[in-house]
């Protein structure tokens, strides 16, 4: 089966003001495969992942340079609308952040402003079951979201993130604020997800990588020292740079 | 011995006396704007006794103590809060959310910034020339119900301005990046996120404010609302007398029964005060109790 390429990233840097955070990353994630991004604290991973779905344009002082495709185009250029490609790009971020509304609410909120045009109890439950929720939540659908667990609200938040049937979901570190059980759930989840999207996975949890993603890139210090399967990284790491970092050398 | 002794001097004793000294000092603090707040009222409940009744009520102005009443006065105290708030709290979440939201960080916004703080300083009779100048002289709208709750309005804006600002600025920014993940536009995640939030906070602001512009009077007086009211104000270009001018009038009399006049004015301020802050704070739990972070 031959690797089809959803995003592109192209020679890209990002800084901050004065301060180089990424230098020139070339970068292909494959469809319907999961892509880790992993590396230490600092090394620009959450920043990479931002530029994939423009969140970068709302931290302030950012500069981007370089381009990043999706379906060819370019999401940088000037007749993008941002909102556009939030709308084909889903995103989880570190700490779970629901909505302060009701659990059906949340899952709602995207269908809503985007315009659904179906049943959208319908599919509020069809998203709430993707992500492994329902059957907690069902009966408690107006409740508040932050009645549930941590792990819940994670696993709302890509309800949310699901509902509006992404091409692509990007996830920052979905389990950093999360217990060993609830992050085995979500772990179980996105394996699952792959079947219906593309998933890229930020994290500086080297296992997290090997248990989950299908293609692995290590960033240190804003460049990529290795890009490819995991299987292949694990086993036989090409840079010296890798092979410390994932025997826990340092990192 | 336990080591820790010889490096440590807790003196716990010492902390919880000082502690328990410091609760006193500051529920004496709550204590006493209580103990005057409770002396006023009891003080003018007993003057008012007997006067504030459905005729002091339903009656005008009158030089006759036992005919005397509030009528238009509490028409056009009610009247003219429904005016500056129609007009002040948009104008001032408005501005917040342009403040808050859309304004870039910069020297002139700073600029605007310290002066808005300003503005909330400046003596109420400031704003009451400013009234006469803009409103009632050049804008022609006379010594008018418009003109003074347009007055009024301006007198208020600054702290709607400000509360709103806080109240928008204490809504997480993950919630915005939330919504701006979903594909949302600006104003969507305003609408939809960001006001819904910060409304409780907005209203508590809204709350401060009219009860601060019901018991003005001197920004009132440049306007002309100092006269003798014989009707109760029919349109929005209509002559006015709202309740605290019409209560400073009657205390300025000679006659002891327009004192007890007087107090029964008051009660009736403080009744209309208190229904206006009960509908703006049960608005505010309503929306409190939906969208508590818990």
């Amino acid at each position: 089966m031959t690797l089809e390429s959803i995003i592109s990233v192209r020679n890209l840097h990002v800084s901050y003001r004065d301060r180089k955070v990424l230098k020139g990353i070339n970068l292909d994630i494959y469809k319907n495969r999961i892509t880790a991004i992993m590396g230490p604290s600092g090394c620009g991973k959450s920043t990479l992942l931002r530029c994939m779905n423009r969140m970068i344009d709302l931290s302030e002082g950012a500069r981007v340079g370089g381009k990043v495709l999706y379906r060819g185009e370019n999401i940088y250029s000037p007749k993008i609308d941002p909102a556009q490609i939030r709308f084909r790009i889903g995103m989880v971020f570190q700490k779970p952040n629901p909505f302060p509304k009701s659990i059906f609410e949340n899952v709602a909120f995207g269908p809503r402003i985007n315009g659904y045009k179906g049943d959208l109890s319908a599919l509020v439950e069809q998203s709430l079951q993707r992500a492994g929720l329902w059957d907690e939540v069902k009966d408690r659908l107006h409740e508040n979201a932050y009645m549930l667990s941590g792990g819940q609200q994670q696993r709302l938040c890509i309800a949310r993130a699901l509902a509006l049937e992404p091409e692509v979901l990007l996830l920052d570190e979905p389990c950093s604020a999360l217990d060993p059980i609830s992050t085995m759930h979500v772990e179980e989840l996105i394996r699952q997800l792959k079947e219906r999207l593309t998933i890229v996975i930020v994290t500086h949890n080297i296992q997290q990588a090997a248990r989950v993603a299908d293609y692995t890139a290590f960033l240190l210090q804003g460049e990529l020292v290795e890009f490819g399967e995991t299987s292949r990284m694990f086993t036989v790491p090409k840079d010296k740079r890798t092979e410390d970092f994932i025997t826990g050398r340092f990192g | 011995m336990i080591r820790q002794d010889e490096m440590f001097s807790p003196g716990l004793q010492n902390r919880q006396r000082r502690n328990r000294i410091f609760k006193w000092i500051f529920l004496s603090a709550n204590l006493l704007g209580l103990v005057v707040l409770a002396a006023l009222l009891v003080k003018v409940m007993r003057d008012s006794w007997g006067w504030l009744d459905l005729q002091f009520i339903s009656s005008f102005p009158s030089r006759f103590p036992e005919k005397a009443g509030i009528l238009p006065a509490l028409y056009g105290t009610v009247y003219l809060m429904i005016i500056t708030a129609v007009f002040a709290i948009p104008l001032g979440i408005g501005a917040a959310v342009f403040l808050e939201e859309y304004a870039k960080k910069s020297k002139f916004l700073s600029i605007i910034q310290v002066n808005i703080y300003n503005l909330a300083g400046i003596p109420s009779i400031v704003y009451g020339i400013l009234g006469l100048t803009v409103f009632v002289r050049w804008m022609m709208l006379g010594r008018s119900l418009l003109a003074g709750g347009l007055t009024m309005g301006l007198l208020i804006l600054p702290v709607i301005i400000v509360t709103a600002q806080e109240a928008i600025r204490a809504v997480p920014q993950s919630w915005r990046h939330a919504s701006y993940a979903l594909g949302a536009s600006k104003w969507q995640t305003i609408r939809y996120v960001v006001l819904p939030s910060a409304l409780p906070g907005i209203l508590t602001g809204i709350i401060l404010a009219l009860s601060r512009a019901i018991g003005e009077t001197a920004p009132l007086i440049p306007i002309g609302a100092l006269t003798f009211i014989r009707v109760i104000p029919g349109s929005l270009f209509d002559s006015f007398t709202v309740l605290p001018i019409q209560i400073y009038n009657w205390t300025s009399r000679p006659q002891d029964d327009f004192r007890a006049i007087a107090a029964a004015g008051i009660v009736v301020l403080l009744v209309v005060l208190l229904g206006m802050n009960s509908i703006a704070i049960l608005l505010r739990n309503k929306y409190q109790g939906r969208i508590k972070e818990v």
